[in-house]
C-alpha cells in the first residue's frame, strides 16, 4: 500500500512539475471554460436577470466540457513525447500509474472549478456561499466521478484512431449519471430555501457511483494497458 | 449450435406469427384496456436488452482478464443486440406512456437509466466500428461500465417512486395474462439466441480474414 502511494505520489509530482513549466493545459482549459459561461450568459441574461434553475446545469456543463478538453491534452502531451510507454515500462503497479493520473486530473479541475463556480455565482446570481460545505462536497465528488472515468478513457484513446471525437463520444454517456446527481444536487442547493435533504441525496448517490467507477478503473486499467 | 439456427429460426418465426391472436386472446387491462397489450412485447425486449447487455460484460470480462480472445466476437454481437431490443424497449414504452400517461416521455429514473444504457452501447458499437486497431480493448472496458449501469435500470423503480410499474408486476400478473407474456418471450429468446449466434459467426469470421490479411501483409 505504502508503494502504491509512493507511486501515484511519484506520478502526480511529474505531471504537475511538467505542467507547471508551460501552464499549457491549465491556462488554456481555465479560457475554455470562461468562455463556456460566457456563451451560456449572452444566450440566457435578458435584460440582467437570469432565468431561475440554469446556474447548476451551466456550472456542471462547463465543468465537463472544460474536463474533456483537458483531459484530451494530458495524454497528448505523453503520446507526442512517446513517454506514455516508458511510463508503462516503470517497474511499478499499474494502477499506482493510473492513480497518479487521476490526481493530476482531480487537482487540474478543482483549480478552473475555484474559478467557474464564483464567475457563475456573478453572472447568474447563484447563492454559492449559502452552504459552501456541501457544495464543495458535490462538486468534489462529482469531479472524482468524472475523472475517475475520463483518466481511464483517456488513457486508453492514446492508441486509438480519431481519439478526440471518441473521447467525448464514449465519456458523455457513461459520465451523465454523475452529471445528473451534480447537476440535481447544486439545484437544489441553488434554490432560495436549499433543500438539504434534496442534496444529500444526490451526495449519497454520486459516493456510490464514485466507488463503482474507481473500483472498475483500477481493476481495469491493467488488462486494458498491455499490449 | 450452428444447425440449430435454422429450426430454432423457424420455431421463433411461426410464434411471432402466432403471437397477434395469442395476444388477442389475453384479457383487458381494467383500467388501460387494449392499449395494456403493447406490454407482451415491451416487456420480453426489455428483458432481453438488458439480457444483451449483461453477456456483452460479461464476455468484455472474460476478453480482457481470460486468456481467451475469440470471446470478444459474442461481445461485439451483444452489443449490436442490446442496441436493437433495446431501441425496440424505447420506441414501444412511449407508445403505451402516450395513452397510459398521456406524456410521450418523462424523465423518472427508470426511463432515464434505459436511454442511458442505449447511449452507452450506441457509443460502444460506433467505437468499434470506426476506432480502427486497438478499440477491442478499450471496448471491452466501455462495456464493463455499461454493464456496471443493468442492476441499476432493474432496481430503479422499486427504489425511487416511479410512474414506472414496479418488477414485482410480472410474478403476480393472473394465468391468462401471463401465458401470453412467456409465449413472447420465449419467441424473442429464441430469436435473440439465433441471431447472438449467427452475428457472433460473422464476426469471427471477420476477425479471422482480417489476421489473415495482416499475415498476408508482413510476410
Amino acid at each position: 500500500m505504502g508503494n502504491f502511494l509512493r507511486v501515484a505520489w511519484l506520478v502526480f509530482r511529474k505531471d504537475t512539475l511538467v505542467e507547471m513549466r508551460s501552464r499549457e493545459v491549465l491556462y488554456t482549459t481555465l479560457f475554455f471554460a470562461v468562455s463556456v459561461v460566457l456563451v451560456f450568459s449572452f444566450a440566457f441574461v435578458k435584460e440582467g436577470r437570469a432565468p431561475d434553475d440554469v446556474a447548476a446545469g451551466i456550472l456542471w456543463i462547463a465543468i465537463s466540457f472544460s474536463g474533456t478538453l483537458a483531459l484530451g491534452r494530458t495524454f497528448e502531451r505523453e503520446r507526442y513525447n512517446d513517454t506514455l510507454r516508458a511510463l508503462m515500462l516503470a517497474p511499478a503497479d499499474r494502477p499506482a500509474l493510473y492513480a497518479g493520473k487521476f490526481l493530476g486530473m482531480v487537482a487540474l479541475l478543482a483549480l478552473v472549478e475555484l474559478l467557474l463556480v464564483p464567475l457563475v455565482g456573478f453572472l447568474f446570481a447563484a447563492p454559492i456561499f449559502s452552504r459552501p460545505l456541501l457544495l464543495a462536497t458535490l462538486l468534489g465528488l462529482g469531479t472524482l466521478g468524472f475523472s475517475a472515468v475520463g483518466t481511464l478513457f483517456a488513457a486508453m484513446l492514446v492508441r486509438v484512431r480519431s481519439r478526440d471525437t471518441l473521447l467525448a463520444v464514449l465519456l458523455y454517456p457513461i459520465t451523465v449519471p454523475v452529471m445528473i446527481a451534480g447537476v440535481r444536487g447544486t439545484a437544489a442547493l441553488f434554490q432560495p430555501e436549499p433543500d438539504l435533504a434534496m442534496a444529500q441525496l444526490w451526495i449519497a448517490l454520486l459516493a456510490f457511483w464514485d466507488v463503482v467507477f474507481v473500483t472498475l478503473a483500477l481493476w481495469t486499467f491493467e488488462p486494458l494497458m498491455t499490449e | 449450435m450452428t444447425k440449430l439456427n435454422t429450426p430454432l429460426l423457424f420455431v421463433s418465426g411461426a410464434m411471432l406469427m402466432a403471437a397477434p391472436w395469442v395476444i388477442d386472446a389475453a384479457p383487458y387491462e381494467s383500467t388501460m384496456g387494449l392499449v395494456q397489450k403493447i406490454f407482451y412485447f415491451h416487456m420480453p425486449s426489455a428483458w432481453l436488452y438488458l439480457i444483451a447487455a449483461i453477456i456483452c460484460g460479461v464476455q468484455s470480462g472474460r476478453f480482457l482478464f481470460g486468456k481467451n480472445r475469440s470471446v470478444d466476437a459474442s461481445a461485439v454481437a451483444a452489443a449490436e443486440l442490446a442496441l436493437v431490443f433495446g431501441l425496440i424497449t424505447l420506441v414501444t414504452g412511449p407508445l403505451w406512456a402516450r395513452k397510459a400517461w398521456g406524456v410521450w416521455w418523462v424523465w423518472d429514473p427508470r426511463l432515464t437509466s434505459s436511454l442511458l444504457l442505449w447511449m452507452i452501447f450506441a457509443s460502444y458499437v460506433l467505437l468499434r466500428r470506426y476506432g480502427g486497431p486497438g478499440s477491442d480493448k478499450l471496448g471491452a472496458g466501455m462495456a464493463l461500465f455499461g454493464m456496471a449501469n443493468v442492476p441499476f435500470v432493474f432496481i430503479s423503480v422499486n427504489v425511487w417512486r416511479t410512474l414506472h410499474p414496479m418488477t414485482s408486476v410480472v410474478p403476480t400478473l393472473p394465468v391468462d395474462m401471463g401465458g401470453p407474456l412467456w409465449f413472447c418471450l420465449t419467441a424473442f429468446l429464441l430469436l435473440f439466441l439465433v441471431l447472438l449466434n449467427v452475428r457472433t459467426r460473422i464476426e469471427r469470421q471477420r476477425a479471422r480474414i482480417d489476421d489473415l490479411f495482416l499475415a498476408e501483409d508482413e510476410a
